[in-house]
């Protein structure tokens, strides 16, 4: 029976140095889901429900246009973050790292696409 | 540094057989309601992509999240996401070294559940 553990293993060889970034991002992004949170879900209400052509002119205009999209930047990569670390916890080895780079992928994905298309629909 | 007899150790109690309570809850509960806000944001999404395209692709999009199970599913995201906003606020005041006692703490998850569902309410209600 070893009483070596994977903390005994790692003592001395340092920290990974991104730690306490980390930390302050998700603080920074917590106290930001507080006002864009509410916004996102009213404007997306607001719009949800009108024909094509209101949709259009909804997103038209720049303010409505602009929250929305900070808005789904700054909540997608949040809860991005929220999944990476659910699975850095549960999920180890290869499996790991491939869920990592799939969810990344995903997260990143649609930010990117979601912006896409509130710019193409404001411009 | 290979792994040998990894795990061959008293480990502490495993999270199966830990009693439930509030603070694990609710707090388990926000890592569960930000994973489910990122599904939910494939739908919204779609939905822009599918509205910057065509009438058409719109037309089914916009169908299928205005159906009764895309009300259901939209209504259940937004108190994942207002619960999950709740959750992660009751983390920052937690880090400015705020309401850190256990009673405060039980007494903000029960508020986490209530206010996310009055907001929710009140959202759905309102658009």
């Amino acid at each position: 029976m070893s009483y070596l553990t994977d903390r005994k293993r790692v003592t001395g060889l340092g920290s990974g140095r991104e730690g306490t970034h980390h930390h302050w991002q998700m603080m920074i992004s917590s106290i930001l889901l507080v006002p864009l949170v509410p916004l996102f879900v009213f404007l997306f209400g607001f719009a949800l429900g009108g024909t094509h052509d209101e949709v259009l002119a909804f997103f038209s205009r720049p303010v409505p246009a602009i929250i929305m999209a900070l808005a789904l930047l700054v909540i997608v990569w949040h809860v991005m973050q929220e999944a990476l670390v659910a699975i850095e916890d549960y999920v180890h080895g290869l499996a790991g790292k491939l869920t990592l780079i799939a969810t990344k992928a995903f997260g990143y994905t649609l930010m990117f696409v979601g912006v896409f298309a509130i710019a193409r629909m404001a411009l | 540094m290979a792994d040998v007899n990894r795990g061959n150790r008293p480990l502490s109690p495993h999270i199966m057989i830990y009693r439930p309570q509030l603070t694990s809850i609710s707090s388990i509960m926000v890592r569960i309601t930000g994973i489910a806000t990122l599904g939910a944001a494939l739908l919204i999404v779609a939905w822009l992509l599918a509205a910057a395209s065509s009438p058409a692709a719109f037309a089914v999009v916009d169908g299928l999240l205005r159906s009764v199970l895309g009300d259901l599913i939209l209504f259940a995201a937004l108190w994942a996401v207002y619960y999950h906003m709740l959750g992660r606020l009751r983390h920052v005041l937690w880090d400015f070294g705020y309401f850190v006692q256990v009673p405060v703490s039980e007494k903000m998850a029960i508020g986490m559940f209530g206010l996310a569902t009055v907001l929710t309410i009140f959202t759905a209600a309102i658009v």
